[in-house]
């Protein structure tokens, strides 16, 4: 007991106060796009996308984005530069589509959402062919660095018990059936939350017949968190941002 | 190497005694198909002295087989997943299969199967999943039992089936990098080795001293962050708080170690083919090395709390007991394996770069218990860390990355890494024109399930968690 108060000093106080502004200096954060910058017929960053993600001149859609980085790497105009801010979350499909260097970020949900969820939100997650790097980047929030139950959120066993689902994945057609289950079985009005890109838009298996590319079109998404996997911090800051908890202008 | 056809008898004899890595498919003429079998020296016996296996030995038997063959299984018990998944693909019957079962339901409908069945007055029957009750992959299990006794527990997985394995071939360049990275997320780096490495045979480069030395510092960290996590999980499922929240914290620090050295927490985008795509200059690989020496301090602090708990170890000692003949029979690997004596490891049986060490500590148990499956990965962690240490000090000099040629044309490579879950074997064979012909990828979770199917029988249902736990697997893995 006395080696266990002893432990519990020695490894002190890990609980981070505030989201930071940056993530490490060789992680990718928001990017800045600037179609503007493109050269005409140059698609150097199409060839090298794994997702076709971009589109010279046009759009970079950050819901199919994995952040490799190598778009940023081959550009020859510096039309995408990937910044260090986690902040990326949004609450509508088409804002992942960007065609400038604006990103609306996720609003908070509506006065009457808010009091229901804004205090307390027990989400209950569900992986379908999630590849186990969201899930772990999920699990992580409840971690004493992150301590995401001191904001109100939990995750718990049962979806009767939840206000809403947090899905990862591509939703392979093999897990299509229990994803809706589930989701049936969450009382309304509740809350969908997808996290990654292959819950968003189907990831690197985007275009297989085995999957479903995403819970777009099988379920009302309220808020889209990209990454692959997204970083903690983006997760835990898109929270935040839907239930008000977050506001203004985002870092970096 | 090119596998050596044989005939079928020839075939199965050649398996005796031998570790089956892999057992792929490829196209032979007018419908036949070409079963080509990876197999590796099996472990040194027991009495040996620890991490005695013998480096090298790899081997290829193939046989042409059509419409039906007599089951290895029977003979062979490792090839039982094998050949299911055989027939799935090429709907080659394998005559005489015990239990020839679908393995990811590529037509969908997944776990409406026969499934084992006990009867009697006390019997009944627990269905969990697919979704489970924590933060984890869909999975079924379904458990026989005698009140609180499991008498048989049968799993029946597939939900997470994407068609990864079947897309590898025809894929870009970048996006069969991000096929692999995402094949079992938490063990990116592996899996990205395991492919880079065939990619690399095929092409007949050599890469640098440097970036073997970078792939090392990227490999075992993503085993001491497992590692870690799993310790701490084991520790959370008994019930034992400190080390459960110490260890969850220290996971995402050396998972952020990663991070810091090539911006991805799970290393992606630090392996690519002909090297490494993120250097470690000499200040970034101190800073990694001094964070690591801190993380290891904590470590080590709340692993010696988690031994000293006599209620923690009375729960680990004696659960989920996994014998050595068992876990030799099925082709068990990694850790998992190591705990119950079997000394293979592939940094021993195929060394490169820094692993060439013919004294490598091969860390093995031997009841193969929880506490075992515990003990080792502690030993790993040490083994790892201190491995870790003095690469970060010394590393060669060398390119990051050697460019790339095209592939032989008719050529075959495979390729061993041992992830932290255990032995991962990727084997590449190209046509005619020098193009990815066919790919087959063996995570170690495919082989390991059934080992903890077996491990669940005669213990108590509600030790199950801690039991699954002490194997922690893939789903995605295993369904790719």
């Amino acid at each position: 007991m006395l080696k266990a108060l002893l432990a519990r000093l020695n490894q002190g106080h890990r609980t981070a106060v505030g989201i930071p502004e940056a993530l490490p200096d060789r992680t990718l954060g928001r990017p800045r796009f600037q179609p503007v910058r493109c050269a005409e017929g140059c698609s150097e960053c199409a060839r090298v996308c794994p997702t076709a993600a971009i589109v010279p001149g046009q759009t970079l859609d950050l819901g199919s984005c994995l952040f490799c980085g190598e778009c940023a790497r081959v550009c020859p105009h510096g039309a995408v530069r990937f910044g260090r801010s986690p902040a990326m979350a949004v609450r509508r499909r088409s804002d992942l589509v960007l065609s400038g260097p604006d990103l609306q970020l996720a609003e908070a949900l509506d006065e009457q959402a808010l009091r229901l969820f804004g205090r307390s939100l027990r989400l209950r997650q569900v992986s379908a062919a999630g590849c186990n790097a969201c899930e772990a980047d999920v699990n992580v929030l409840g971690t004493l660095t992150f301590d995401l139950a001191r904001f109100g959120i939990d995750f718990v066993a049962s979806p009767r018990h939840a206000d809403g689902l947090l899905v990862t994945g591509p939703v392979s057609r093999n897990m299509r059936e229990a994803l809706l289950k589930t989701w049936q079985a969450v009382p309304a009005p509740r809350l969908v939350v997808a996290v990654g890109a292959c819950a968003i838009s189907g990831g690197p298996c985007f275009d297989h017949e085995q999957t479903c590319g995403g819970t777009d079109g099988l379920l009302p998404v309220d808020l889209y968190v990209p990454g692959c996997p997204p970083n903690p911090w983006t997760i835990l800051d898109g929270l935040l941002r839907l239930l008000g908890r977050l506001e203004g202008p985002e870092a970096g | 190497m090119k596998p050596e056809i044989l005939s079928y008898p020839e075939f199965s004899k050649k398996l005796a005694g031998r570790h089956l890595a892999a057992l792929m498919g490829l196209p032979g003429r007018s419908g036949s198909v070409l079963m080509v079998a990876v197999t590796t020296p099996g472990a040194p016996s027991a009495g040996e002295e620890a991490g005695a296996c013998p480096p090298g030995g790899l081997q290829l038997p193939a046989t042409v087989v059509e419409g039906t063959f007599p089951s290895l299984t029977l003979e062979h018990p490792q090839a039982h997943g094998f050949e299911r998944e055989f027939f799935e693909e090429w709907k080659v019957r394998p005559e005489g299969h015990p239990w020839l079962k679908p393995v990811r339901f590529p037509q969908g409908q997944p776990g409406l199967t026969d499934f084992f069945k006990v009867s009697g007055e006390e019997i009944h029957e627990v269905a969990v999943g697919p979704v489970h009750a924590g933060v984890i992959e869909p999975g079924h299990f379904r458990f026989q039992c005698r009140g609180e006794e499991v008498l048989h527990l049968e799993i029946s997985l597939g939900y997470q089936h994407r068609g990864v394995e079947k897309a590898l071939p025809g894929a870009s360049p970048a996006r069969s990098m991000a096929y692999v990275e995402t094949l079992a997320g938490d063990t990116s780096v592996g899996h990205a080795l395991a492919w880079c490495r065939n990619l690399e045979a095929l092409a007949g480069i050599r890469v640098s001293a440097r970036a073997e030395a970078l792939r090392a510092v990227a490999l075992e960290l993503e085993r001491l962050a497992n590692h870690c996590g799993d310790l701490g999980a084991l520790a959370g499922d008994v019930g034992y708080l400190p080390t459960a929240s110490f260890c969850g914290r220290l996971r995402g620090d050396l998972l952020n170690l990663t991070g810091l050295a090539c911006g991805n927490r799970f290393g992606r985008g630090w392996i690519r083919p002909g090297g490494v795509a993120w250097d470690l200059e000499p200040v970034r690989a101190e800073q990694i090395r001094t964070r690591l020496a801190g993380i290891m301090r904590d470590v080590r602090q709340a692993l010696d709390l988690l031994g000293r708990s006599g209620s923690v170890q009375a729960r680990f000692e004696r659960t989920g007991i996994l014998t050595r003949e068992a876990a030799l029979e099925l082709g068990l690997v990694g850790p998992v394996a190591r705990a119950s004596g079997v000394a293979l490891d592939c940094r021993r049986q195929f060394p490169w770069g820094p692993y060439l060490d013919p004294a490598f500590p091969v860390c093995t148990g031997l009841l193969g218990d929880v506490a075992c499956r515990a003990r080792v990965r502690i030993d790993e962690m040490e083994v790892s860390a201190a491995f870790l240490d003095s690469l970060l000090a010394h590393l060669p000099e060398g390119p990051l990355r050697v460019g790339m040629r095209a592939m032989a044309p008719k050529a075959f490579s495979v390729s061993l890494v041992e992830g932290w879950r255990g032995q991962i074997c990727h084997v590449a064979a190209t046509d005619t024109q020098g193009h990815l012909l066919a790919c087959k990828v063996v995570d170690p979770s495919f082989r390991n399930w059934f080992g903890l199917a077996l491990a669940l029988r005669g213990q108590q249902i509600s030790d199950f968690p801690l039991c699954n736990k002490s194997f922690n697997l893939s789903y995605c893995g295993h369904d790719l």
